[in-house]
């Protein structure tokens, strides 16, 4: 018999966070700082909002886009958050999460052996996405005495004449950094003098602390080269729902939507008219959860460094990462120990990426209770090591 | 700060100076002086607990009791409302717009024990011309907080990208 399976698919490394999740699976009764979704539920009107539409009967397709209602209002927070305009009739789409925004983008403008710049450490999805689309992933190293942000410099030192597209992962998962306007400023003047694309998944723009989210695609001469990600998993606390949407000229746009349509055909309609409410009436909710996320991450931040972990301060997502060079273990020793030993699971730095490596990262998606509960653990575990 | 701490504080009243501090990004002192500051000016009226007495066994009835009065020349309704406060009974008082003039939260320890408070006590004050009283049966929410048929499961999987 032949074999079945495509080499490119085999040869693709299972993520990282996989393995570690079947051995936290494994142990009963552990408390888990491992989570990238938000604890809120969704805001009940836009649940509501859902419930009524099904109530309706509004269970067929939509267009392949999406609701026009949904990709207008899409337009006017785009407009309003990121200074940017897009025309909701051929620039804006509806996808499945912002991950399959991610997986089409990459899909529509890479041919074989074009070069897909990823700062590292990211979200998982990126490197097999790009390896699934023909490209080549060029791996950006971010450093902790840049506070995980991109420079001109890392920047410039990878490009080579193959080199067609930058993915921006900011506010990042894991690291919790941000792209401050200073920052983006030189980052752009690169992209352009060296004519590249960029793919910006800004997913976390609304947790953002301290200050406001500045969108690359905001910057003159870069919306025509910038596919623009968002989705209201993060923002909304609506992971469950699968809504994610992608900005872009229409050059790209409607090569993204011809994927988009014989692969998916369109998004849930249910979660569509529940994401139309959530723009129109959730600014609120929003704040208020930043609120919330915004005093756990001051929260853990002191108590990390009082029980003795060198922390980079994170202004964005909900994690920290902190640095365990200093105790003499790899990530993945660490956190095998932590679990083992006192039950908590964070994750791995390595799960994103090798660089990663050193570091935890510890999510804040929990009550202020609950990291109490797990840091307590945590400062036991610490204080047997020294 | 002020309404920071607040709103911090209306969600838990047993975070500390200390904690609020962090949380909030301040200095601890400086939440700690804010605080008794509020508490002197009465604008923090006290730290009670939210309760579900359902789940305990002890009896509890609560009422809510519409209360029609004729408002006094000169006082309005401050007067008449003060007589039915000072009752030990009384859980909380309101003066409402629409068909009644008052609300009264009654909490005893019976219906019998409601029922004549309202009886001999409250529709015996000259100025309340009727009452219409309303027994609880369950409590759902109070305080901006799910009580009955709440889940504290996380329901999430335990490690997510």
């Amino acid at each position: 018999m032949r074999n079945p399976l495509s080499q490119k698919v085999v040869g693709l490394q299972p993520s990282g966070i996989r393995k570690f999740f079947d051995l936290v699976s494994e142990m009963e009764d552990a408390i888990s700082l491992g989570v990238g979704e938000p604890d809120f539920d969704t805001p009940w009107h836009i649940r509501e909002e859902g419930i009524y539409s099904l109530e309706k009967g509004r269970t067929f397709y939509t267009s392949n886009a999406g609701l026009k209602e949904l990709k207008e209002e899409i337009s006017k927070y785009l407009h309003r958050h990121c200074q940017v305009q897009y025309q909701p009739k051929d620039e804006i789409m509806v996808t499945v999460g912002g991950s399959e925004a991610i997986d089409l983008a990459l899909r529509a403008m890479l041919d074989p052996g074009d070069e897909v710049l990823l700062p590292m450490p990211s979200y998982v999805s990126y490197l097999p996405c790009v390896i699934l689309s023909d490209g080549v992933p060029v791996e950006i190293e971010l450093k902790e005495e840049d506070q995980f942000k991109l420079t001109k410099e890392a920047l410039l030192a990878k490009i080579t004449p193959k080199t067609k597209v930058l993915v921006m992962p900011f506010p990042n998962n894991p690291t919790g950094a941000i792209m401050t306007r200073e920052d983006l400023q030189e980052i752009v003047e690169v992209v352009i003098e060296k004519d590249l694309y960029v793919i910006s998944d800004e997913i976390y723009s609304e947790l953002t602390y301290g200050g406001q989210h500045v969108s690359i695609a905001s910057f003159s001469g870069m919306r025509e080269r910038t596919v623009l990600i968002n989705g209201f998993s993060k923002s909304f606390a609506m992971t469950g729902w699968r809504m994610g949407y992608a900005a872009a000229p229409v050059l790209i746009l409607e090569q993204m939507l011809k994927i988009h349509q014989f692969a998916i055909m369109c998004a849930p309609t249910t979660s569509q008219y529940a994401a139309v409410e959530a723009l129109r009436n959730g600014e609120e909710d929003v704040a208020s959860m930043r609120e919330a996320y915004d005093q756990r991450r001051r929260f853990l931040i002191h108590e990390l460094r009082r029980i003795g972990f060198e922390v980079f301060e994170p202004f964005g997502a909900f994690y920290v990462f902190p640095s365990i060079k200093k105790f003499g273990m790899t990530s993945n020793e660490f956190a095998t120990r932590l679990l083992e030993e006192e039950k908590v699971a964070v994750v791995p730095g390595t799960a994103f990426g090798a660089c990663g490596e050193g570091f935890l990262r510890i999510s804040y998606a929990y009550s202020i209770d609950s990291l109490k509960i797990a840091l307590e653990r945590i400062e036991k575990f610490i204080s047997r090591l020294s | 700060m002020r309404n920071a701490i607040l709103k911090a504080l209306d969600k838990n009243s047993k975070r500390t100076p200390k904690e609020l501090a962090v949380m909030l990004g301040y200095e601890e002192e400086a939440v700690r002086q804010e605080i008794t500051q509020m508490e002197k000016e009465h604008i923090i009226c006290g730290y009670p607990t939210l309760i579900n007495w359902d789940k305990t066994d002890l009896e509890r009835v609560s009422a809510w009791i519409e209360v029609k009065v004729t408002p006094q020349r000169g006082q309005g309704f401050d007067k008449i409302a003060e007589r039915i406060y000072k009752f030990d009974e009384v859980e909380s008082v309101y003066l409402i717009s629409g068909e009644f003039d008052l609300a009264v939260m009654i909490e005893g320890k019976s219906m019998r024990e409601v029922a004549n408070f309202v009886s001999s006590k409250l529709s015996t004050l000259e100025s309340v011309l009727s009452t219409s009283t309303n027994f609880m049966l369950k409590k759902y929410k109070e305080h901006g907080m799910e009580i009955a048929g709440v889940s504290t499961e996380d329901e999430r999987m335990l490690i997510t990208p």
